[in-house]
C-alpha cells in the first residue's frame, strides 16, 4: 500500500494527537531484508495492534521501538521513527538506545524471567533507574503486581526463585516488571501466548486499562484478540505494511485484498 | 529524548543524567580494561619477542631433518617433534573418547548421589595434581608393574591421564550449558537417552567439548617433568617404525613400542648444556614449540567455525 493509502486511512480520526510516525522504516538481519519501507502512525493513548502470518516482522518491527536489534552485530536501520512532540528519530544511531529503552517498556515473547527472587525481579527496573529507598520499591512491587494480576498468587513467596512460577505466572511477572517502573510507552509482543484463558483475559482487561496511561502502547497479536482489545491496526505480510485503520475498518470493511483474505481465515 | 521527567510517585527520574552517567560508567571502563590488556600483552610479547630474537634465526630445514648431535650447529629436532606428534597422537586418541565418554555418563547417565558427588569433586581436583605425580604413577604402574617400557605408548597413556580431568570438566559444562528447550524438545520426542545424547546434545555440546580438548592438549604437548620421571631418553638418533608401509595391513603400531624424545625434553637437554650454540637451538625448538600449539588452536577455532556455520 502506498503512502497516499495511509493517509486517508488516517485522515479519518485525526483529531487524536500523534505519539509518533514510522516513516519508509527498512531493516536488515545482516543480509536478510526483514521489513520494507513501513508507514504507518500511533496515536496518544491508543492501542495500537500488529497482525499478520508468523514471520511476516511483527517482532522484528516491534523489536526496532526500543533498539533490541543494537544489541547484535549486522543489524540495520533505514528510514525514521518519529517520536512527537519531540521530534526525535529512535532509530537514529545518534540517539542513544538506553535512553530510548528507560523510556519503553518491554514484555518478549517468551516469559524470560531472570533467575533471581520474584520481588528482585519486578524492582530491576526501579534500581537499574537508581530508586533505591526500600518503601517506594516495595510499593512499586506490589502495584505493578496487583496490576498484571499475580499479586494474590505470589505475595506469600515474593523471597523466592521467579523460575518456581509456571509459565504463564512467568509472563504476568514480566509483564509486572516492565510495568513498574511506569513506563510512558509500552511494548508487548504476542503477551498472551503463553498464557491460559483466564489469565490471557485478565492482561486484556489490563491492556485495556492502561491504555489511558501510556503514551504508545503496540502489541502483537492474534487476530481475535487485536480485534477486542485495540483501537487501531496495522495488517503485515512478508516484511510490508499491507494496511493499517481503525481497528473496526480493518475487521468490518478492509480495503485490500489481502487483508480480507487474512482476517476470514482463507491464509495466515 | 523528552526534557521533562518521569515521575514515580514522587521520585523524579532524569533520564539523561542515567544516560550520561553509564557513559561515563562505560569509558572509565574501557579505559582501565584496556591499560591492563595492554600492560599484560607487552609483558607477554616481550617474552616472545626476546626468544624469537634467539631462536628464528637458527630455524632452516635442516634443523628439522637433522637427529640431535655433539656439534650444535649440526643439531636438529627431527626426533623430537617427530615423538612429539606421535605421543600427541595416542594421547588425543586415549584421553578424548574416553574423556566424553565419562563426562557423558556423569552427566546424562549417572544417578545424582552422594557418590557421584564425590567422583565429581575427585575429578575436578584431579585437574589441578601437579603433572610430576602423574609421571610417579605411570613409571610405577606402565613401566614398573606392567613392563611396558620407556615407550611412546607409556608417554600417551600418562599425559591422557593427565588431561583426562580437564576434558571430563569440560565435556559436562557444555553439556550442562545446553538450553533446557532442547534437552526438552529431544526427549518430548520420544527419543531415548542414547538417540538425544547422539543426535542432539552432543553436536550441541560439540564446541565446548573441543575447546577443553584443546586445552589439554596444549597443556599436554609442553609436558616435561611427568615425560622425564617415565625415563624418557633425551638422546635419540634414530626414528620410530612408520606407522604406514606398503604391504599388508598397510598400518604398523611398532612405533607404539619405540623409544621416544619429545620437543620439551630436547629443549631441556639443549639448555644444560654449556654451549651457547645448544642454547640458540633450544629457543628455535621453543619457537616450534609454541607455533606447534598455535597450529592446534587455529585448527580448533577453524572447526568450531564450521560448526557454527553448519548450525546456521
Ligand atoms: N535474528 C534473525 N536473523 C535473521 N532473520 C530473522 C531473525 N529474526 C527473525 N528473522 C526473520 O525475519 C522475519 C520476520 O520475523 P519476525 O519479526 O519474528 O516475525 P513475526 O513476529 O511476525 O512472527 C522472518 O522471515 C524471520 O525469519
Ligand atoms: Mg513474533
Amino acid at each position: 500500500m502506498d503512502a497516499l493509502t495511509i493517509e486517508k486511512a488516517v485522515a479519518a480520526p485525526v483529531d487524536e494527537p500523534l505519539r509518533a510516525s514510522v516513516i519508509d522504516l527498512s531493516f536488515h538481519y545482516g543480509e536478510k531484508q526483514a521489513l520494507f519501507d513501513v508507514n504507518f502512525p500511533i496515536h496518544d493513548r491508543k492501542v495500537t495492534a500488529l497482525i499478520g502470518p508468523s514471520g511476516c516482522g511483527k517482532s522484528t518491527l516491534l523489536r526496532a521501538f526500543n533498539r533490541m536489534h543494537d544489541l547484535y552485530p549486522g543489524n540495520r536501520y533505514q528510514g525514521e521513527v518519529i517520536l512527537y512532540p519531540e521530534q526525535i528519530n529512535i532509530v537514529s544511531p545518534a540517539v542513544d538506545p538506553m535512553l530510548v529503552r528507560l523510556k519503553i517498556g518491554m514484555v518478549f515473547q517468551k516469559p524470560n524471567p531472570f533467575p533471581k527472587s520474584i520481588y528482585e525481579n519486578v524492582a530491576a527496573g526501579l534500581w537499574v533507574r537508581g530508586i533505591r529507598k526500600k518503601s517506594l520499591v516495595d510499593d512499586r512491587v506490589e502495584f505493578a503486581l496487583t496490576q498484571a494480576a499475580l499479586w494474590d498468587e505470589v505475595k506469600d513467596r515474593m523471597r523466592s526463585s521467579a523460575y518456581g512460577l509456571s509459565g504463564g505466572q512467568q509472563q504476568r511477572l514480566c509483564i509486572a516488571r516492565a510495568l513498574a517502573p511506569a513506563p510512558e510507552m509500552l511494548l508487548l509482543d504476542e503477551p498472551t501466548s503463553a498464557l491460559d484463558p483466564i489469565a490471557t483475559a485478565r492482561i486484556e482487561e489490563l491492556i485495556m486499562e492502561l491504555a489511558p496511561t501510556v503514551k504508545i502502547m503496540i502489541v502483537t497479536h492474534n487476530m481475535q484478540q487485536a480485534a477486542r482489545i485495540s483501537n487501531y491496526t496495522a495488517f503485515m505480510h512478508l516484511g510490508r505494511m499491507v494496511e493499517f485503520d481503525v481497528t473496526t475498518n480493518i475487521f468490518t470493511s478492509p480495503k485490500e485484498r489481502k487483508t480480507q483474505d487474512y482476517i476470514t481465515g482463507r491464509f495466515g | 529524548m523528552s526534557n521533562e521527567h518521569t515521575r514515580i510517585e514522587g521520585e523524579t527520574i532524569d533520564e539523561r543524567l542515567l544516560v550520561k552517567r553509564a557513559n561515563r560508567q562505560d569509558l572509565r571502563f574501557a579505559v582501565i580494561g584496556l591499560c591492563v590488556l595492554i600492560v599484560a600483552m607487552v609483558a607477554l610479547l616481550a617474552l616472545i619477542a626476546d626468544f624469537m630474537l634467539d631462536g628464528v634465526p637458527r630455524i632452516n630445514f635442516d634443523f628439522f631433518v637433522n637427529y640431535p648431535s655433539r656439534k650444535p650447529e649440526q643439531a636438529g629436532i627431527l626426533s623430537a617433534w617427530v615423538g612429539s606428534t606421535l605421543v600427541m597422537l595416542t594421547t588425543a586418541a586415549l584421553a578424548v573418547p574416553i574423556g566424553v565418554a565419562a563426562g557423558v555418563y556423569l552427566e546424562e547417565y549417572a544417578r545424582k548421589n552422594w557418590i557421584t558427588d564425590i567422583i565429581e569433586i575427585n575429578v575436578t581436583n584431579l585437574a589441578g595434581v601437579p603433572s610430576i605425580i602423574y609421571g610417579l604413577l605411570a613409571l610405577g604402574l606402565f613401566v614398573q608393574t606392567l613392563r611396558l617400557g620407556q615407550t611412546i605408548l607409556v608417554a600417551g597413556l600418562t599425559l591422557a591421564l593427565l588431561i583426562l580431568p580437564i576434558i571430563i570438566v569440560t565435556t559436562r559444562e557444555a553439556l550442562r550449558s545446553i538450553p533446557l528447550e532442547i534437552r526438552e524438545a529431544a526427549f518430548g520426542l520420544g527419543a531415548d537417552r542414547w538417540q538425544a545424547v547422539w543426535m542432539y546434545l552432543l553436536p550441541a555440546a560439540r564446541p565446548g567439548i573441543l575447546t577443553g580438548t584443546i586445552v589439554g592438549m596444549s597443556r599436554a604437548i609442553g609436558e616435561t617433568a611427568p615425560i622425564i620421571t617415565i625415563g624418557a631418553l633425551t638422546f635419540i638418533a634414530f626414528l620410530p617404525p612408520a606407522p604406514i608401509q606398503l604391504e599388508f595391513p598397510f598400518v604398523n603400531f611398532q612405533w607404539l613400542n619405540s623409544p621416544f624424545t619429545v620437543m620439551p625434553i630436547q629443549m631441556f637437554n639443549w639448555i644444560s648444556r654449556p654451549q651457547v650454540g645448544f642454547h640458540v637451538a633450544a629457543a628455535a625448538t621453543g619457537v616450534i614449540l609454541l607455533a606447534m600449539t598455535l597450529l592446534m588452536n587455529g585448527l580448533a577455532i577453524y572447526i568450531r567455525y564450521r560448526i557454527r556455520r553448519g548450525m546456521k
